[in-house]
């Protein structure tokens, strides 16, 4: 008989009203390894957080081999065998490999005297187990990424792991090292240990998974075998959600292609050879899963993080892009994604905020012209309806729709080309949605040409012109409005 | 921009000592003892005001006690080679600069932290100085130096008129350059200032060299006070700078601070001390309340933040949820 090692039951969570998990089940036995997929914000991660004791379910039941746990904690979860590992490995950098290993495995007070030799043999030893060959007084800070994992599969090892969870493990594996992980994967399974594996390879699944869960806005799909059902399967349980929102998407007449990418490149952020166009009055949706390099893309058009080749091209004639102060003379406006961590200055009045990349227009000889600068916020405070009793309240006093539209000002004021959004309604209510998607409409309706990124298929959807779909740095393809469809958009994303 | 006006507060302080000295001992308010008073902090003042603009930044100083002293010595040393008092002021103001582009130029574009720099500058250049010294003080300046060639009752006079002009020139150029609202975008949220198109580094350069300056002016005017410079001036200084700052309401974490506070701010930890002798106080208490005084301050400023935003953390762990 097989051995259950982890049940979880019905369980629920929300976050501020909005359900993230709805009576989804999951289980996991002996020597499984069972895949978990779903889009963006299916609820994956949550579900994880729950299983790892990072948060608590609202609601349902969580059996953790043959034992119900009442209140899970991450110290509960690790006593009974849980080790999460993550895209990016979780190792202090500034202590060696051994001491990383031993920090969860070594027991006693603050004043225990410490045995180096054992120490450094133990996690040798666990090393080898997975078949690596790291020497254990190296710095984790040295390792290159594999090496990490091995690391943090060598602590699991000896934390006695009985349930693996592992998030996007090969993300950042070249194919060989892929193969590694995978001979580790099978080496663990065979010690009875069971592995929740997370990824949107779905390639991946069929090879090292045996069961796959789909989870899709916070529910389960479904679970099967993953003999039973191919990728266009799965794919088709991933999207199936209606367009609930009705977007107030407007024709609006094209102009002349503004910007055009020809084969940009950029080593340090992850991408390639991009190539695409956007015209006037379009609306170019980028979608793709997290860590497609979306905001990468965003990031080097502005010239955050420059590209090292190809061409960009603003109404035709090559420009070069090496920073954000060249990037907004060629007219390109950037709304980033977090928005109170890089959109607006929370301490600095509206009227500030919205001249601060304007600063030369609304000042003469460095002497900022303060009836010019309050005549320039007043302006989109109220074009854009921003709800405040004044241009000199302080924008952290505003709400999130509001701090996000003093963001768009910001932009809109500098008379952009081209003005790139990315995730523009995240975090924000419902109502100030729907007013920021007819606001872009306006936007597009006189000439401006938007790049919107989003993670929202519906709102990708509703508001583009044009769909370029990322995978790992690169363009998996165009689509056209009429020819999109959240089932296409997923295949193209998850290749 | 806030409600909420630390100035004030600074402000109340002040008159309620003033009230208080008047009653108990008016023999405070003489002319000797005031134009001491301000004599005393006019150098205090100066470097303060540079202080503003490097925690408005995010940043620290702790340097400005030993450049203090080489621009002191420097400005000596041109006088005796013969250099004009007002020309040997404006070496000790470029000297200054320069030692503060350099803590400027590690700090912004080494991107070392500001506290590592201005220590490693605050022994480094305190040393340097001794060694060349031998710590041997500066003496026979030439007879035009003391008191830049005025008379000891109109000195006071020109010290009053620069104090107003460089704290109403920065406070003026604090609102109205574009350069100011680049000091405070920078040191409220740099990522931001930087996606706005703000050179931030530029900004941390430039505002390093201006307190180098601003300490070479002060090191001046405080050394043609005497007739003989000290190689041990502004021992210390950095402290009370930095404290009168924070009494004045600039947010060590950056973003807030004004020069009014500023000046507030010197104006109460300068009249404190004295007024302890008056009242018959030993004046080993005067740190004592002068810490207490910092304490203060500081402690209604955290109240006062942690009161403003308590949910800026939760947002996060929304955020992260809704996008699984």
């Amino acid at each position: 008989m097989v051995f259950t090692l982890l049940e979880a039951k019905s369980i629920s969570k929300s976050f501020a009203g909005v359900h993230a998990l709805k009576h989804v089940s999951f289980d996991l036995v002996e020597g499984e390894v069972h895949a978990l997929i779903g889009e963006n914000g299916a609820g994956k991660s949550t579900l994880i957080k729950v299983i790892t004791g990072a948060i608590q379910a609202d609601s349902g039941t969580l059996e953790i081999r043959g034992r119900t746990v009442q209140q899970n904690d991450p110290a509960v979860a690790r006593s009974l065998g849980i080790t999460a590992i993550y895209q990016q490995p979780s190792l202090f950098p500034h202590l060696s490999v051994a001491e990383n290993i031993a920090l969860p495995l070594e027991s006693g007070g603050v004043w225990r005297k410490v045995n180096w030799k054992e120490r450094n043999r133990r996690a040798q030893e666990l090393i080898e187990r997975v078949g690596g060959s790291i020497q254990p007084e190296r710095l984790a800070a040295t390792l290159s990424m594999p090496e990490q994992q091995i690391v943090e599969i060598a602590k699991a090892i000896g934390a006695n792991v009985k349930i693996m969870i592992m998030d996007e493990p090969t993300a950042s594996l070249t194919d060989r090292e892929v193969d590694s992980l995978f001979k580790i994967i099978a080496l663990l399974r065979g010690q009875g240990a069971g592995i929740i594996y997370i990824s949107h390879r779905l390639e991946e699944i069929s090879v090292i998974a045996d069961r796959v869960t789909v989870l899709r806005d916070g529910e389960t799909i479904a679970t099967r075998r993953t003999d039973e059902v191919d990728k266009a399967a799965l794919i088709g349980m991933m999207v199936g959600r209606e367009i609930s929102a009705v977007f107030p998407k407007r024709e609006v007449p094209l102009g002349k292609t503004v910007m055009e990418l020809r084969n940009v490149s950029n080593r340090a952020a992850g991408l390639r050879d991009i190539s695409f166009s956007v015209r006037s009055g379009e609306i170019l949706g980028v979608a793709g899963l997290v860590g497609s390099g979306r905001t990468e893309l965003a990031e080097t058009l502005f010239g955050l993080t420059p590209a090292d080749s190809g061409e960009i091209l603003i109404n035709g004639a090559p420009v070069r892009i090496k920073s954000p102060t060249q990037s907004i003379q060629q007219g390109i406006g950037y709304v980033p994604e977090d928005r109170r961590q890089h959109g607006v200055v929370l301490e600095l009045p509206i009227a500030a905020n919205t001249s601060l990349a304007n600063l030369k227009i609304v000042s003469r000889y460095g002497l900022i012209d303060r009836s010019k600068e309050s005549s320039l916020a007043h302006r989109y405070v109220q074009q854009l309806g921003i709800k405040a009793p004044s241009v000199y309240t302080e924008t952290g006093a505003l709400s999130g729709g509001n701090q996000q539209k003093v963001a768009l000002a910001r932009w809109l004021a500098i008379n952009p080309k081209i003005l790139i959004l990315d995730e523009p309604t995240q975090g924000v209510d419902v109502g100030s949605k729907s007013e920021i998607h007819s606001l872009m409409m306006d936007l597009a309706g006189r000439g401006l040409a938007i790049i919107m990124i989003s993670s929202e298929l519906p709102e990708i959807l509703g508001m583009s012109d044009r769909i370029a779909v990322m995978h790992e740095g690169r363009i998996a393809g165009v689509l056209s409005r009429q020819e999109a469809t959240q089932h296409n958009i997923l295949s193209l994303a998850v290749n | 921009m806030t409600t909420h006006r630390p100035e004030i507060s600074v402000a109340i302080a002040i008159l309620m000592l003033a009230i208080l000295m008047a009653f108990v001992s008016p023999g405070y308010f003489s002319r000797e003892n005031l134009t001491d008073l301000f004599l005393a902090n006019v150098p205090v003042l100066i470097v303060a005001l540079g202080m503003t603009l490097v925690i408005v930044i995010g940043q620290i100083d702790i340097s400005v006690g030993s450049l203090f002293a080489i621009c002191g010595v420097s400005a000596g040393l041109f006088a005796k080679a013969g250099v004009p008092a007002p020309l040997a002021a404006l070496g000790a103001c470029l000297a200054g600069a320069a030692l503060g582009a350099l803590n400027g130029s590690l700090v912004a574009y080494v991107r070392i932290p500001s506290i590592v720099v201005t220590l490693a500058s605050m022994v480094a250049l305190r040393d340097a100085l001794r060694w060349q010294t031998q710590g041997a003080w500066v003496q026979d300046l030439p007879a035009g130096f003391q008191w830049f060639g005025l008379s000891q009752s109109s000195y006071p006079v020109m010290s009053l008129v620069i104090a107003i002009v460089l704290s109403c020139g920065i406070a003026w150029g604090l609102r109205n350059l574009a350069g100011g609202r680049a000091v405070y975008a920078t040191g409220s949220n740099e990522e931001v200032a930087r996606l706005a198109g703000i050179r931030t580094a530029l900004v941390k350069f430039s505002v390093f060299g201006f307190m180098g300056a601003l300490t070479g002016i002060a090191a001046a005017l405080n050394a043609v006070r005497f007739n003989q410079i000290p190689t041990n001036a502004g021992l210390g200084l950095e402290m009370k700078v930095i404290a009168a700052v924070v009494v004045g309401g600039a947010a060590i974490t950056g973003g807030r601070g004004s020069i009014a506070g500023t000046v507030l701010g010197v104006i109460l930890l300068g009249a404190i001390g004295p007024a302890l002798t008056f009242l018959g106080i030993s004046a080993y208490w005067e740190r004592a309340v002068q810490g207490a005084i910092i304490l203060t301050a500081i402690v209604i400023d955290a109240v006062r933040m942690g009161a403003r935003e308590p949910g800026r953390e939760n947002d996060g762990s929304n955020l992260a949820a809704s996008r699984a």
